[in-house]
């Protein structure tokens, strides 16, 4: 399903992935979050930017549990919880961030 | 697999034994898609807490070599992905001696840590091991 | 004839068989994880730069570099891209590929 971002249709999967990562800019996070009613905070950019830098860096979406504990090294434990990643992400924090982010679903996540 | 399931045991007779599963690499990266078909297993298999090990042996061992570019052959490059093995806890990477060395290789070639052993010790290690998965 | 080896030496012993099948006037191609028999110092150099003094090798270079393989190809085998893999093809009258 294609979404419509600053006059230009950018292709999406069925469940509202990027089907090119390189379509990926900000506007298109923003968007993407508007269908899902989601204003995107300062907090939410943390995660999202957290998880471009691990994509690149690793080449793979990482699992919810690694995300967390990740996240929790680079911005401390008062982020790096469950809790915190669901409150901003409440479709779960790996699938939500990461289809904001421009990424691929965590390899393992239906 | 739903996200909130990120840590069940696998249940065995009710006792949720941790298991030792041992993922025996053999391919090189890609000509076939073995390779790449195993760290994927490994990668979705992180999610049930088991005691998990990667072996590299004959030409898997050149899964692991540092330097790696793939744009030209239009190919994603996995390679680094090894890297990100030590969040998902997974830190027991072993490569044979015989298998290294037949390929002109040397430890600091690869791109992750990982222990040398010789080949009577690799088949110990298979030899303590529940579950082998071979690729 | 162009003869084109695309498994690796210590998987198959397709690169042994193709090398004990070359004529004069004829090239080996190594590509995809055939281009692990372009390496320095492994279990099958020797036979390669024994091959080398009766005819040319190739090896292509988007798969040396994709495997990380750059520096450490066998002295006197010839580097080629996709356009020169190409035009080995059109110098020649016929390809075999060794599977």
């Amino acid at each position: 399903m294609p979404i419509n971002v600053s006059g230009k249709t950018i292709e999406t999967d069925e469940e509202g992935y990027l089907v090119s990562r390189t379509d990926w800019n900000e506007e298109i996070a923003k968007e993407m979050a508007k269908i899902d009613n989601c204003d995107l905070s300062t907090n939410h950019w943390e995660v999202i930017n957290f998880l471009r830098e691990y994509y690149e860096e690793y080449q793979i979406a990482p699992a919810v549990r690694v995300l967390t504990k990740a996240i929790g090294k680079k911005l401390g434990p008062d982020k790096g919880n469950s809790k915190y990643l669901y409150e901003l992400f409440p479709y779960g924090p790996a699938k939500q961030a990461c289809k904001y982010a421009g990424l691929p679903k965590p390899t393992g996540c239906v | 697999m739903s996200e909130a399931t990120g840590g069940i045991h696998m249940e065995e007779g009710g006792g949720g034994k941790i298991k030792k599963f041992l993922y025996l690499n053999r391919k090189a990266p890609y000509g076939t898609i073995y390779a790449l078909e195993s760290l994927e297993v490994v990668l979705i298999a992180a999610a049930f807490d088991q005691d998990v090990s990667l072996a590299f042996i004959d030409d898997g061992v050149y899964q692991i070599v540092k330097g790696q570019h793939t744009k030209g052959i239009d190919v994603k490059n996995f390679s680094p992905t090894f890297r990100a093995l030590e969040g998902y806890d997974i830190e027991k990477l072993y490569v044979e001696k015989e298998s290294m060395e037949a390929r002109s290789l040397k430890e600091t070639d690869f791109l992750v840590p990982v222990k040398v052993v010789n080949a009577a010790e690799m088949a110990d290690i298979m030899q303590s091991q529940d579950v082998v998965l071979s690729f | 004839m162009l003869h084109t080896v695309n498994k690796s030496p210590t998987e198959r012993n397709t690169l042994e068989s193709c090398l004990k099948h070359v004529n004069k006037g004829s090239v080996v191609l190594l590509i995809e994880d055939g281009v692990y028999g372009a390496l320095k110092g492994t279990t099958s150099t020797k036979m390669v730069e024994q091959a080398l003094k009766n005819f040319p090798i190739y090896a292509l270079y988007p798969d040396i570099e994709a495997r990380g393989m750059q520096d450490r190809v066998i002295d006197g085998i010839k580097l080629v891209d996709y356009s020169g893999f190409v035009e080995l093809a059109a110098e020649h009258s016929s390809v075999q590929s060794w599977l």
